[in-house]
């Protein structure tokens, strides 16, 4: 930056922040920053003031480093991007704004102007790359959480095991449900899958196609595939759409698919007391 | 009142997203579960049909009223590649891509009223309604 505009920055640097802090006051209402306290925004905002002022004559990779850790802590304490991007605009405007009314030569000066954008653009590019790089952290892992949740196989007695499917079913997860089902029959010596899809919101043609190649496939490594938690109106919806589930067994609810994956088996539950 | 909600279909979470708004608005006018149910998987054979043979398009759904009935109308546009044999795609099981060739003639079944208006290499619209009784 100009020496002589990074000289008049500075001199008017309280007048700017006593302005700046009076504008801002306005978006935190609509800006959902309410919850935080009156202490910490007003010591966030004085800190973000003077990392503005500190970054005033760095070049755009030193403005990263210098505003990493600062990010880091608005991302933290959930500040949103949209007020931080808004702050800037607002103390460029006011800086615009208060260095004009000097009157000094420079200030018709076109270089005056981009050099002012510049130093801001810097700080809200490392800003914005630092929020949408914890995005992409959050939206990552919570992508593997939800791969990990996405279809267990559980072994429930010898040779029995149940697959409750719970929740929508894209093309990644059908891949993953028949994967996790052939290696899982295979590993568990498994006869008898019980596929649970009480938790399954639509059952589209799409899934209808991947539960019956998957229950092909079980039968390939020699077991059988049990469908169970059909509520009514899936099966009203499956029938409309014309598809044919008679080729593999279906019940109603998991209790009665057990009982038959049971007997298949060649065993039963018996009540003691009974006896 | 009558307001439309499109979504736009270019990845399989507008698929989701068009069947969730789908499902709201069944609920609204008032369809019981089972038709709810059917709107909202005739939406998703829809939307996905759009997402694989045209790559993009939209879903927009409303409500509608005629002759004292109250209805819900989908209509899924695209301006992808079209359809060659309009009565071909209407036969169950007909399919270019390996599927259950399913969606097409179960939506018609799924729906009440469908039709279906698709130029080759200019897009396809389909319209189709569930009327509340
Ligand atoms: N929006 C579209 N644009 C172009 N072609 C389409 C479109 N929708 C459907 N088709 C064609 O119509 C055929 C039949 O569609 P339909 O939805 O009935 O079955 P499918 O998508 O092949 O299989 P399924 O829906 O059962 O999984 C498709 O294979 C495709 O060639
Ligand atoms: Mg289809």
């Amino acid at each position: 930056m100009h020496p002589s505009i990074k000289e008049s920055i500075l001199e008017k640097k309280d007048e700017i922040v006593e302005q700046w802090l009076e504008e801002i006051e306005q978006f935190r209402y609509e800006d959902y920053l309410q919850n935080i306290s009156d202490s910490v925004y007003r010591s966030t905002n004085r800190e973000f003031v003077d990392k503005i002022f500190e970054t005033v004559d760095l070049c755009s990779d030193d403005v990263y480093e210098r505003i990493s850790q600062y990010s880091e802590r608005l991302i933290q304490l959930g500040w949103p991007l949209n007020y931080i991007t808004r702050g800037l605009q607002s103390f460029r405007q006011i800086t615009v704004e208060t260095l004009s009314n000097t009157g000094d030569n420079y200030c018709y000066d076109i270089e005056f102007y981009q050099e002012i954008e510049s130093w801001i653009d810097n700080l809200i590019n490392a800003l914005v790359s630092d929020y949408s790089g914890s995005w992409e952290n959050t939206v990552f892992s919570q992508k593997m959480a939800l791969k990990e949740l996405s279809a267990p196989l559980i072994p429930v007695f010898d040779e029995i095991c149940v697959m409750p499917l719970i929740g929508t079913i894209d093309s990644e997860r059908a891949k993953l449900i028949m994967e996790n089902l052939l290696e899982g029959v295979i590993e568990n010596r498994a006869q008898v899958v019980l596929i649970d899809i009480t938790g399954v919101p639509v059952v589209d043609t799409m899934v209808a196609h991947h539960i019956i190649q998957a229950a092909e496939a079980v039968r390939l490594v020699g077991a059988e595939c049990i469908l169970v938690g059909i509520r009514p109106e899936i099966a009203q919806t499956v029938v409309n759409l014309g598809i044919d589930l008679g080729k593999f067994s279906t019940k109603s609810t998991l209790k009665k698919g057990m009982a038959t994956a049971l007997k298949m088996t060649d065993r039963e539950i018996v009540d003691l007391a009974s006896k | 009142m009558q307001v439309q909600t499109r979504v736009d279909i270019h990845s399989e979470w507008g698929i989701v997203a068009a069947r969730q708004a789908g499902r709201k608005l069944a609920k609204e006018i008032g369809f019981g579960s089972v038709d709810q149910a059917r709107i909202t998987t005739a939406i998703s054979e829809l939307a996905r049909n759009i997402y694989l043979y045209a790559n993009q398009g939209e879903i927009s759904i409303e409500e509608v009223a005629s002759a004292g009935k109250r209805g819900m109308k989908v209509v899924a546009s695209d301006r992808g590649p079209g359809i060659k044999d309009v009565r071909s795609v209407m036969e169950d099981g007909f399919t270019t891509s390996g599927g259950l060739g399913a969606g097409l003639p179960g939506v018609k079944r799924l729906m009440d009223d469908f039709d279906i208006d698709s130029e080759e290499e200019e897009g396809t619209t389909i319209i189709s309604i569930k009327w509340l009784r």
